[in-house]
């Protein structure tokens, strides 16, 4: 347990203490609300669709933290070449623990990085619908935060320096971003955009939270949570397994 | 199997990174309670060797036993039993130099008290305390390695490794470190598993010595053997005549695992 927290604590230390990367890791959503959310809005509302922030805005929600625990998970490549990584690694406790701890710690970053784009959502109009579900939404958030960030775990367990990290943004994030129904409703598509959509994990993640913050999801809530939370055990089992086979 | 007086038995340990043999097939014991020094010019295979010892590498063949654990099959256990100071640096230059100790005591789980007490002591050794509260990101080089120190000291652990720990070390800190140690050494029964490429260092700290060359083990005992063997007065000179006079490249692990992978590239 001492483990777990100490490792924890150091995640959200060094988050706390980089100003100019929470201020940066906003810039993005913040674009987007206000780019895409006023850019398509005339067009969203006259396709019958009502409005665009609305819809938008927990898909913007689930973009942050995507992009947050999946960089919290691809940081032990940093501490693999700074050589902190070693340090955990010959102590006296269990991989599966240390491994715990740092994902917990990104993940708790993350989910913080989405509470405040959701406030910031506010700003520029969003209004949940039912204020008793927020919480139930958080749910979500630090599911999805959790999720990505032991996926990029796993995948930084494998990669010894930051070249491969363009890959996995142009190959694996943004397809799961923009696969996700995060910018477009998953009513309605293409055969193979559906079942690419229905395969990608976010989209359950951001479907929970339109069903808790707008009232509005494609899936049943249960369907939601239930993908989302075996997605995640399944991502922690493996990104365990690769983080106990590192080697120095 | 083992026997009791040894802390650390090495059996035809190898490892390779693809084609190039960085450990070829080396044989040693330590004798629980000694200071062994484990020297040999850059690249010869003693990190690579430590790696092995201390659970960060996977032996490509052979066995180890420190403690009596199997170092591969019993890795946790394994890690029970040592504590290392690296060659190279493993601080989170994020956070402050007492962050950095707590996170040590933390893994090695050390009673609080006996934290407090000890990392005082420590970082009071190597001249930091007043300086614990800053981030070690702002640290010159000198300072860094000796908080590396001060943290790889915080636990007592039955066999403790220093990657040469000297390195960059004023004579004044190199002094209080090998006093702390010996302590350690003669009050707890601590074995000591240290490399250097100061001779008289390894000359002064050491009961045994073994001096590894191109990933092989060329010669042990005590440094008075090994003068008698080569028939030099310093044990500088008996190592020379032991390894030649030809300077190595300074090849890092990195280096090596890179090689292989040109290596292995090259056979597909």
């Amino acid at each position: 347990m001492r483990t777990i927290y100490i490792l924890w604590l150091r995640q959200i230390k060094k988050y706390l203490r980089s100003k100019s990367r929470i201020v940066g890791s906003l810039g993005q959503p913040i674009l987007y609300l206000v780019a895409l959310g006023y850019g398509l809005g005339s067009i969203y509302a006259k396709g019958g669709g009502g409005s665009y922030i609305q819809f938008l805005a927990p898909g913007i929600i689930g973009m942050s933290i995507l992009f947050t625990a999946i960089f919290s998970g691809i940081e032990i490549i940093w501490d693999k070449q700074f050589g902190f990584l070693k340090e955990t690694l010959v102590a006296p406790v269990s991989r599966f623990n240390i491994m715990l701890g740092r994902t917990l710690g990104g993940a708790t970053v993350a989910g913080i990085q989405g509470i405040i784009v959701l406030i910031i959502a506010t700003f520029v109009g969003f209004r949940p619908t039912n204020l008793a579900l927020i919480i139930p939404a958080m749910i979500f958030m630090f599911l999805i935060a959790l999720l990505f960030t032991a996926l990029g775990t796993a995948i930084a367990s494998k990669l010894n320096d930051m070249q491969g990290f363009q890959l996995i943004m142009n190959f694996l994030v943004m397809p799961i971003f923009f696969l996700s129904g995060a910018l477009f409703p998953l009513t309605g598509l293409p055969k193979i955009i559906e079942i690419i959509t229905k395969i990608n994990p976010l989209s359950y993640g951001i479907d929970g939270l339109r069903g808790t913050l707008i009232n509005a999801a494609t899936f049943s809530l249960w369907t939601d949570f239930t993908v989302l939370a075996l997605v995640t055990l399944a991502c922690i089992a493996v990104g365990a397994y690769f983080f106990s086979k590192i080697e120095a | 199997m083992l026997e009791d007086e040894n802390i650390i038995e090495v059996r035809n340990l190898t490892k390779k990174f693809g084609d190039f043999v960085a450990v070829n097939d080396i044989s040693f014991e330590v004798k629980k309670g000694e200071t062994f020094a484990f020297l040999g010019p850059n690249g010869a295979g003693k990190t690579t060797t430590i790696k092995m010892l201390t659970t960060l590498l996977r032996p490509t063949s052979g066995n180890i036993h420190l403690n009596q654990f199997d170092v591969v099959k019993e890795s946790n256990k394994t890690r029970h039993s040592f504590g290392i100071v690296f060659q190279d640096p493993s601080l989170d230059t994020d956070l402050t130099a007492m962050e950095n100790m707590e996170i040590h005591a933390a893994l090695y789980g050390l009673p609080k008290d006996l934290y407090n007490k000890r990392s005082e002591e420590l970082l009071n050794m190597v001249e930091l305390w007043d300086r614990r509260k800053d981030m070690v990101r702002d640290f010159s080089g000198g300072m860094k390695r000796r908080l590396e120190i001060a943290r790889g000291l915080l636990h007592h652990p039955k066999v403790l490794f220093l990657d040469e720990p000297t390195l960059g070390l004023d004579p004044q800190t190199r002094n209080h470190m090998w006093s702390y140690i010996k302590d350690l050494n003669q009050k707890e029964g601590i074995t000591v598993f240290v490399t250097t490429h100061y001779m008289d260092e390894a000359d002064k700290v050491a009961d045994r010595i073994a001096i590894i060359d191109h990933g092989k083990i060329i010669a042990q005992g005590t440094s008075d053997e090994l003068k008698q063997k080569t028939g030099q007065t310093s044990l500088e000179e008996a190592f020379l005549s032991l390894t030649g006079h030809a300077i190595r490249e300074q090849a890092g692990e990195s280096e090596m695992k890179r090689m292989g992978q040109m290596w292995r590239g090259g056979k597909r």
